[in-house]
């Protein structure tokens, strides 16, 4: 299942580029194109980080559990969108300038929000192999990758802090993050009361 | 008898070549419309959508202005398919499609307040007080994009002076139709409805400041604030009030939409000022449409003819 899934998913999760590629080509991106390479390889990454967060409630929900063998594929293109929004930035809205993009992450709210969510990223891309697993221990590899929460709940923050009036989409975007969480809580409660369960039966 | 002289040519009618490829692809899309999705033609709508627009109707008699920049105009298809227009969509390609059955006539203006007589004055004779004129000004959005628009219209102060406001009055307020019925953004509660904005008195009496009903040599497109707008120049593109009902004199300092939705980040005055950065992001530098690399924003957005309005005035106080 998963040998033929996973080629069919990984052209599906380049479409996305694909089509903004094909956009710009037929100068078909708009007035302001690099706002709309900004706003489409941003809303990419929140997209894959979603995806990527609910692979393990479906998994456990439908208990199809070789879908785990998709998440990592899900998790770096959201690390490979997010390199493509931060290279907008930092290519063409900023053209390189440090000192203006320094002053940008210190000042600006949603700009450090992002470099935040995106700096979350770099660790869990970097230990996305087997052999990180297997050098790290499954506990505190796992350990490390619940840094994904926080990069996901800054990615959020990072687009309701930079929009004007209409919250809409972000707060979309914040509502799916919201229910992932709560899952992740209920589990974590749910196994904790569990295990108090186990240490009372065989104190009793 | 009128004769046209090369130098009366504007340079609207010359610049904007779009403007013309663009109805070709208008009429060539109305031909080719029953046939559209068989042969592919839809794909190519999905490709690039929604560049036509309705052309509006020529406007004789046009005089040019010395107070036009002689920067390059920006294309029309990008004025008439990137506006900031809440009252149709937040989305900036919306209100091309969203304006399009917009009713501009029958529309009458209310002029209320400190007035000598006040009254309601239909849009045509309002656009007939003065000889029309190509202003193309220089435009800067709080967003941080600028284009240059070749508006039609003709001083603010052109009207003010024919209804007659009373001494004590030192504001105008213009408010925008509040028509949700047409006007589907205003269903949602993004901005408080209707909207409205303010100039000082003296503000709205500067040569500047536009009351506008067309561009590029007709009649303004709907998503551009027909039938009846003002253009503010030196301030951001949302001091700038669109399809504008009333007209209101007053001796308070009016509260504009924007400021009521977010008062620290803008104010009543909102002059182009790329000292004082908004509190979310710089002002320093724009993108104007069109162009790679940022530009840098100028004072008052290079219309230093305003400058005496506000002497010994504090600008990061009053933003």
């Amino acid at each position: 299942m998963l040998r033929y899934l996973k080629p069919v998913l990984f052209l599906a999760c380049l479409a996305p580029l694909g089509w903004l590629v094909w956009r710009a080509l037929h100068s078909a991106l708009g007035a302001n194109p690099i706002e709309t390479i900004t706003h489409n390889t941003g809303d990419c990454t929140l997209t894959f980080l979603l995806i990527t967060l609910s692979v393990t409630p479906l998994r456990k929900l439908t208990r199809q559990y070789w879908l785990i063998g998709l998440r990592r594929m899900f998790g770096l293109f959201a690390f490979f969108y997010g390199t493509l929004h931060l290279m907008t930035y930092v290519w063409l809205d900023k053209f390189f300038d440090v000192h203006e993009m320094l002053a940008d992450i210190a000042k600006r709210r949603f700009i450090t929000a992002g470099m935040t969510a995106f700096a979350l990223m770099i660790p869990l891309a970097l230990t996305s192999t087997k052999w990180s697993i297997r050098k790290l221990g499954g506990k505190r590899w796992q350990a490390l990758h619940r840094l994904i929460y926080f990069s996901a709940a800054a990615g959020v923050i990072h687009y309701i802090w930079l929009v004007k009036a209409d919250l809409k989409k972000p707060l979309e975007y914040a509502a799916v993050l919201g229910v992932l969480l709560l899952y992740r809580l209920i589990a974590w409660i749910g196994l904790r009361s569990a295990a108090v369960d186990k240490v009372r039966v065989s104190e009793g | 008898m009128l004769i046209k002289k090369a130098e009366d040519i504007l340079s609207s009618e010359i610049t904007p070549k779009s403007l013309y490829l663009n109805r070709r692809k208008f009429l060539a899309g109305a031909a080719l419309a029953g046939a559209a999705a068989a042969t592919g033609a839809g794909l190519r709508e999905l490709i690039a959508p929604s560049t036509t627009v309705f052309a509006g109707n020529k406007i004789n008699g046009i005089q040019k202005s010395p107070l036009s920049t002689t920067e390059a105009v920006t294309p029309y298809k990008d004025v008439t398919n990137y506006n900031n227009y809440y009252e149709f969509s937040t989305e900036k390609d919306e209100p091309a499609k969203l304006a399009q059955k917009f009713r501009t006539r029958p529309w009458k203006v209310k002029i209320d307040g400190l007035v000598e007589k006040k009254q309601e004055l239909d849009v045509d004779a309002i656009i007939k007080m003065a000889p029309p004129e190509e202003r193309i000004y220089r435009h800067r959005c709080v967003e941080g994009w600028s284009i240059v628009v070749p508006w039609i219209g003709f001083s603010l102060s052109e009207l003010i002076k024919r209804v007659n406001p009373t001494s004590k009055a030192t504001f105008v307020e213009f408010t925008t139709i509040f028509d949700p019925g047409q006007m589907p953004g205003q269903m949602r509660n993004v901005l408080e409805w209707p909207y409205v904005e303010g100039l000082r008195m003296d503000e709205a009496m500067h040569p500047l400041a536009l009351l506008c009903f067309g561009m590029y040599g007709e009649d303004l497109p709907n998503q551009d604030g027909a039938p009846l707008r003002i253009v503010v120049p030196w301030k951001y593109g949302f001091k700038s009030a669109k399809a504008i009902v009333k007209i209101h004199f007053t001796d308070k300092q009016p509260l504009n939409t924007w400021n009521i939705s977010a008062p620290r980040e803008y104010g009543f005055y909102s002059n182009v000022n790329p000292n004082v950065d908004h509190p979310r992001w710089s002002q320093a530098k724009e993108r104007r449409l069109g162009e790679f690399l940022k530009r840098p924003t100028l004072m008052f957005n290079g219309y230093d003819q305003v400058a005496s309005l506000y002497s010994g005035m504090d600008l990061k106080k009053n933003f």
